[in-house]
């Protein structure tokens, strides 16, 4: 059945964020045929918009206000309500990131739909769109449809392929006006923690270490080894509470969930908690000193060593990779 | 201040889980309060400590839930409500939870409602936001500070890793991150006397609610585990060699560089 969907898409330091062109490709096949519409939200946005359309978005619709400059559930829902009212929509799809987390449930409720959260495919099937999503913390997945209303979900960054960019593509760009007001939040200051550069949850690429790294020094090779990957540094919860580096850093079931191609875990014991954030990584390495260590179990390759000796070994060995390819 | 406090009985994801019947098998599984409202129910005594009030811990779910319940009132909450739907409810989804909630929570004049941010069995994070939306408060999520001043409060959040300093005003949901707080153990005093405290239990019906206007949009039509990870291959013989090895088996094999 071709439904119209909308796409939000998500600006990050004034561009798009990966999984925002995920959410178009989602959007495409929520919509089975009919129109993709993206969204987008903020001070001054509308210059993003081609972008989306180079993704596969058939048109944009902006709604741009200075009170809209940073998120609040208040000015977004605001603004995106008037979207909602001026499309009439069958569909919704929003990254499940930290934005889309805060707001998805928000709309969800003003329109009394359902939402599934945190999807990691959707697909027809037997004249349904199932959505699959992980449980239990990604021990177990579940497939769900939606039974009544708006097909409304959140995906997770870095599960579904983007389409192909095509430059040539083009669409409509049109602007809706919301009154926005009444906001109930006031965000007084943003303390910037995060890792400049690549971003954890959308790396393709992460390099991680755990208490094996002992001190916040032992985190510069592992530094290194990111940069010739062009990957993200992450960490366990071992070496966060150690102060070898910051919780913003922390991957598992109380830090970040990712899902990169690659990851490597450095001196990173494998506990399950911290393997609810990693173990749907496409490949897993681990370089662990004990040969016992849990994470071999959930590791493609493991090398038992000390990863203060593998760990600028590997680096020489990507470098020489690189040049001769 | 009146203070409630949203808890969810979750199975522990430490366990193993296995599937039977297409269901996770719930046989002989240690069963929690969600990691998260642990921190919920502790901010909240910590606030009411500091303001005064009451603190009451509400649950949705089956009669095995009050197991919970009595945990966090020994942990120190004043009451706690069961909101049993065994008779009513054969299905559910977060539309249900959360408008279940928002009926038991609408006329009680909540001055702050703590929930956890995600469950972790559930994992979809969404029964705090929609619950303050269908009450009309605001909300704050995945918070790791809270402080209040009259009616007034400063909330740090923490999105993906930075924080947002956040001021806003009473009343106010707010969901719990890991970093609030430590929730503390409940002490024998603690378990002796919520042996005496107030555990209610309502169902639908005291609510005003039929089973049609918490009726489930979403539904779960297959549970399956992941598929069996092939044991990983341990390299061997010279560090050098294994390390060269590695990398052009992410090169040519797993081609993921
Ligand atoms: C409710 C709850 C939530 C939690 N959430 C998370 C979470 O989100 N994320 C998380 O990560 N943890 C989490 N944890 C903590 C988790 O249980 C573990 O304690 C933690 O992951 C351990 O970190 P680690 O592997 O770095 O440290 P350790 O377990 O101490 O492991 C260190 C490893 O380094 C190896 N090593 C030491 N030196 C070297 C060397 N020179 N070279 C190579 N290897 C070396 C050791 O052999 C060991 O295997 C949580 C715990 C609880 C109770
Ligand atoms: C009658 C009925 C039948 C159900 N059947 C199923 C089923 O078969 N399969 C299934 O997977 N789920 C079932 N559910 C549960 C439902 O799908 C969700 O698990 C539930 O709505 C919570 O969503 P979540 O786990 O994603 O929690 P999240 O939204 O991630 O939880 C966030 C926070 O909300 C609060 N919260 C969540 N749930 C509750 C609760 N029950 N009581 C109080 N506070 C809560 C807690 O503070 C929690 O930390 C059923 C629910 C009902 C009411």
């Amino acid at each position: 059945m071709a439904r119209k969907v909308l796409v939000l898409g998500e600006v990050r330091d004034g561009s798009l964020r990966n999984v925002s062109f995920e959410a178009v490709a989602a959007g495409k096949t929520a919509a089975e045929g009919g129109e993709v519409v993206g969204v987008l939200i903020g001070e001054s946005v509308s210059a993003l918009a081609q972008e989306m359309i180079h993704f596969g978005a058939d048109r944009v619709v902006a709604v741009e206000d200075e009170k809209l400059k940073q998120y609040t559930p208040d000015g977004f829902s605001q603004a995106l309500m008037a979207v909602i009212e001026s499309e009439s929509p069958e569909g919704l799809i929003f990254g499940h990131t930290a934005l889309g987390k805060d707001l998805a449930p928000k709309i969800a409720a003003k329109l009394g739909s359902g939402l599934i959260s945190d999807v990691t495919s959707l697909e027809e099937a037997g004249g349904n769109l199932v959505f699959t999503r992980p449980i239990y913390s990604g021990k177990a997945f579940e497939k769900k449809i939606v039974t009544d209303g708006l097909l409304f979900a959140t995906i997770r960054p870095n599960n579904i392929a983007p389409l192909e960019k095509d430059e040539s593509r083009s669409g409509d760009v049109s602007s809706v006006s919301a009154e926005i007001k009444d906001l109930r939040t006031i965000i007084k200051e943003v303390v910037r923690k995060a890792s400049e550069g690549v971003d954890l949850s959308e790396a393709k690429v992460i390099i991680a270490g755990g208490r094996g790294v002992k001190s916040e020094e032992g985190f510069e090779p592992l530094k290194e080894l990111a940069s010739v990957l062009n990957g993200a540094v992450g960490a366990s919860r071992g070496a966060c509470d150690a102060d070898y580096c910051d919780y913003s850093l922390q991957i598992g079931q109380t830090g970040k969930v990712v899902t990169p191609d690659l990851y490597i875990a450095c001196g990173i014991s494998g506990a399950i908690q911290h393997l609810a954030g990693m173990s749907n990584s496409k490949v897993i390495v681990a370089i662990n000193k004990d040969p016992e260590a849990n994470i071999f179990k959930v590791a493609d390759y493991g090398i038992v060593g000390d990863l203060f000796e593998v760990v600028p070994m590997l680096t020489e060995e990507f470098k020489k990779l690189k040049v001769n390819a | 201040m009146n203070i409630y406090v949203l808890m969810k009985r979750t199975f522990d994801t430490e366990e193993k889980i296995t599937i039977s019947g297409g269901k996770i098998n719930e046989d002989g599984a240690e069963f929690i309060i969600n990691p998260y409202d642990e921190y919920a129910i502790e901010e909240a005594i910590q606030v009411r400590d500091a303001q005064g009030g009451e603190v009451t811990v509400v649950s949705v779910g089956t009669e095995e839930a009050e197991k919970q319940l009595r945990t966090a009132l020994a942990m120190g909450a004043d009451k706690a409500v069961l909101i049993n739907t065994e008779d009513d409810l054969e299905d559910g989804d977060q539309f249900t939870t959360a408008k279940i909630l928002s009926e038991y929570l609408k006329d009680k004049e909540a001055d702050l409602i703590i929930a956890g941010n995600v469950a972790i069995d559930g994992g979809s994070g969404q029964v705090g936001p929609r619950v303050a939306e269908l009450l009309g408060i605001s909300y704050v999520t995945t918070i790791t500070k809270l402080e209040i001043n009259g009616s007034s409060a400063t909330v740090v959040r923490d999105v993906e890793g930075d924080s947002e300093v956040i001021e806003t005003s009473l009343p106010l949901l707010v969901t719990a991150q890991q970093g609030l707080n430590e929730p503390r153990y409940p002490s024998l005093p603690g378990i002796m006397k919520a042996k005496k405290k107030p555990l209610d239990e309502l169902e639908l019906d005291d609510l005003d609610l039929d089973e049609d206007d918490v009726e489930a949009k979403t539904k779960t039509i297959e549970i399956y585990l992941p598929p069996k990870k092939e044991a990983g291959k341990v390299l061997e013989g010279e560090l050098e060699d294994q390390v060269k090895e590695l990398v052009n088996l992410l090169h040519t094999e797993a081609k993921v560089v």
